[in-house]
């Protein structure tokens, strides 16, 4: 299905980036500015903006996380141009600074001795400049190695774990063969096969990174947790479909990563990879936070396999959508890109499954609108690390 | 028909993929890694997802699943049962 010759027809960015969409965003830097920043995507049509709940009175690393998910929101190649909204100058500022080291367009607007009316005014003109600019923008030949894939699961069962995993197992082992650039997380759910994602580590250096992220999110949860964190981790949709501990979890999980690929290297939540290969993100396993946390950090497609029918989008990484459950794919066929569930009867192998999950996500690259976009989940989830000053 | 998969030989327990499995019924099971066929009576009704044990487990046993231990036993359970939350817990919280 693909080798080294595989292209795709991607929008090539400022920086050399690729993106598959060509979104403008209106991005709030707080809670305060998301009026003004969806009445700016109301009046030009062809925006979209990103509310969200925070960005008050956060300090030392949920701070940084905050600005290090912002910027990397408004630099992923998937996005052409943004106006960031907040309510005072400097905050606002420094999230334009960090979009603009991409030389894309990009401008701040502060609510602060102007108000919103004001706001809206000025922003809206700027933003009407930028859609019709971006609206120019046409699609070019890239080569595969150009692609960044994520992957998470969510509202998995057990048919995630011998079927829709081990399918986005195939796909990215078949993806790090061509040099594409690829990322894994959900820190918590490897509880249980740690010791298998250490082993393919590709030096010590990466493996005692990744050793030292999974035993920091180990110890906080030790240390909040009151109960065996059954109902939380496992879920209790993933228990209705038949999974019964983290570990055997863990095991589904870790199928996505293939059996061939070597884990290269290790980020920090929302941080951005140096290099191709398979990365681990350490994050939370919540779909919606990883998801963009992996928006964040530069990917450009997101592979996402489910059991029960996890249901969720993101608002600028497209996120396809694979199960193998045959009674998910018949009840909820309106949010399944890729339906596997034929792995499981024997009617297709692995690699078949894996070639029909490559497929899709060629088209998708190349336009395709997948399920969650058609449908508008635009889920856009930041995570905290603790409570706000 | 296959009825219910199983990831690896040596795995103590397989996963039912279709729905409507009723105690005492004949299921057809297939090892994936070793490309194999075997066959199994249920001993309880299981729903679409759930594991079948393919041998006996005693309390405090551990589980296999893809070669590696997935949890252990707190419940006696026969072959063909449900094994699930109520009889299997984690050993890591």
């Amino acid at each position: 299905m693909i080798n080294q010759d595989t292209t795709f027809l991607g929008y090539r960015r400022e920086n050399g980036r690729v993106g598959v969409r060509n979104h403008v965003i209106v991005l709030p830097v707080d809670d305060i500015s998301n009026a003004a920043a969806e009445a700016v995507a109301n009046n030009i049509k062809g925006t979209m903006a990103l509310p969200h709940p925070y960005g008050r009175l956060q300090f030392g690393a949920d701070l940084e996380l905050h600005f290090r998910t912002l910027i990397g929101t408004g630099s992923n190649p998937n996005v052409a141009a943004v106006i960031v909204i907040g309510i005072e100058p400097q905050w606002t500022q420094l999230i334009v600074d960090g979009i603009a080291k991409t030389g894309k367009p990009v401008q701040g607007f502060a609510i602060e001795h102007h108000g919103d009316h004001d706001t809206i005014f000025r922003a809206s003109k700027a933003a009407r400049e930028m859609v019709q600019w971006a609206s120019e923008k046409q699609r070019e030949v890239c080569n595969i190695s150009e692609l960044w894939v994520s992957t998470k699961c969510g509202e998995s069962d057990t048919t995630s774990g011998c079927g829709a995993n081990p399918t986005v197992g195939n796909a990215f082992d078949k993806l790090y063969g061509v040099g594409a650039t690829l990322v894994f997380g959900e820190t918590s759910e490897l509880t249980g096969g740690e010791h298998l994602v250490a082993e393919r580590c590709a030096t010590p250096e990466v493996r005692d990174k990744f050793m030292t992220f999974f035993n920091r999110y180990q110890d906080m949860i030790n240390r909040y947790k009151t109960s065996d964190l059954s109902d939380s981790q496992p879920t209790k949709g993933n228990i209705a479909g038949g999974l019964t501990t983290i570990e055997e979890k863990a095991l589904g999980n870790i199928q996505k990563i293939g059996k061939k690929c070597r884990v290269d290297g290790v980020l920090d939540k929302a941080e951005t990879p140096t290099s191709p290969g398979l990365w681990f993100m350490d994050s939370s396993s919540a779909a919606a936070e990883m998801v963009t946390l992996c928006a964040a950090s530069g990917y450009a497609v997101h592979f996402f396999p489910t059991g029960q029918g996890n249901v969720i989008g993101n608002p600028i990484l497209p996120v396809i959508k694979i199960c193998a459950n045959p009674r998910t794919v018949r009840t909820m066929a309106e949010h399944i890109d890729v339906d596997t569930s034929g792995l499981l009867q024997r009617e297709i192998n692995m690699d078949g499954a894996g070639d029909k999950l490559l497929e899709c996500m060629l088209r998708t690259a190349n336009g395709r609108l997948t399920a969650a976009e058609a449908l508008g989940h635009r889920e856009f989830v930041l995570t905290r690390l603790y409570e706000s000053a | 028909m296959i009825h219910f998969v199983v990831h690896e030989e040596g795995d103590s327990v397989g996963t039912v993929v279709v729905e409507g499995v009723k105690s005492g019924a004949s299921l057809n099971g297939w090892i994936m890694e070793q490309d194999k066929v075997v066959e199994m009576r249920t001993a309880s009704d299981i729903p679409i997802g759930h594991k079948i044990a393919l041998k006996p487990l005693a309390v405090g046993d551990t589980v296999i699943k893809y070669g590696v231990d997935i949890g252990k036993v707190v419940a006696p359970i026969t072959t063909g049962e449900h094994l699930h939350v109520h009889n299997v817990k984690t050993k890591r919280w």
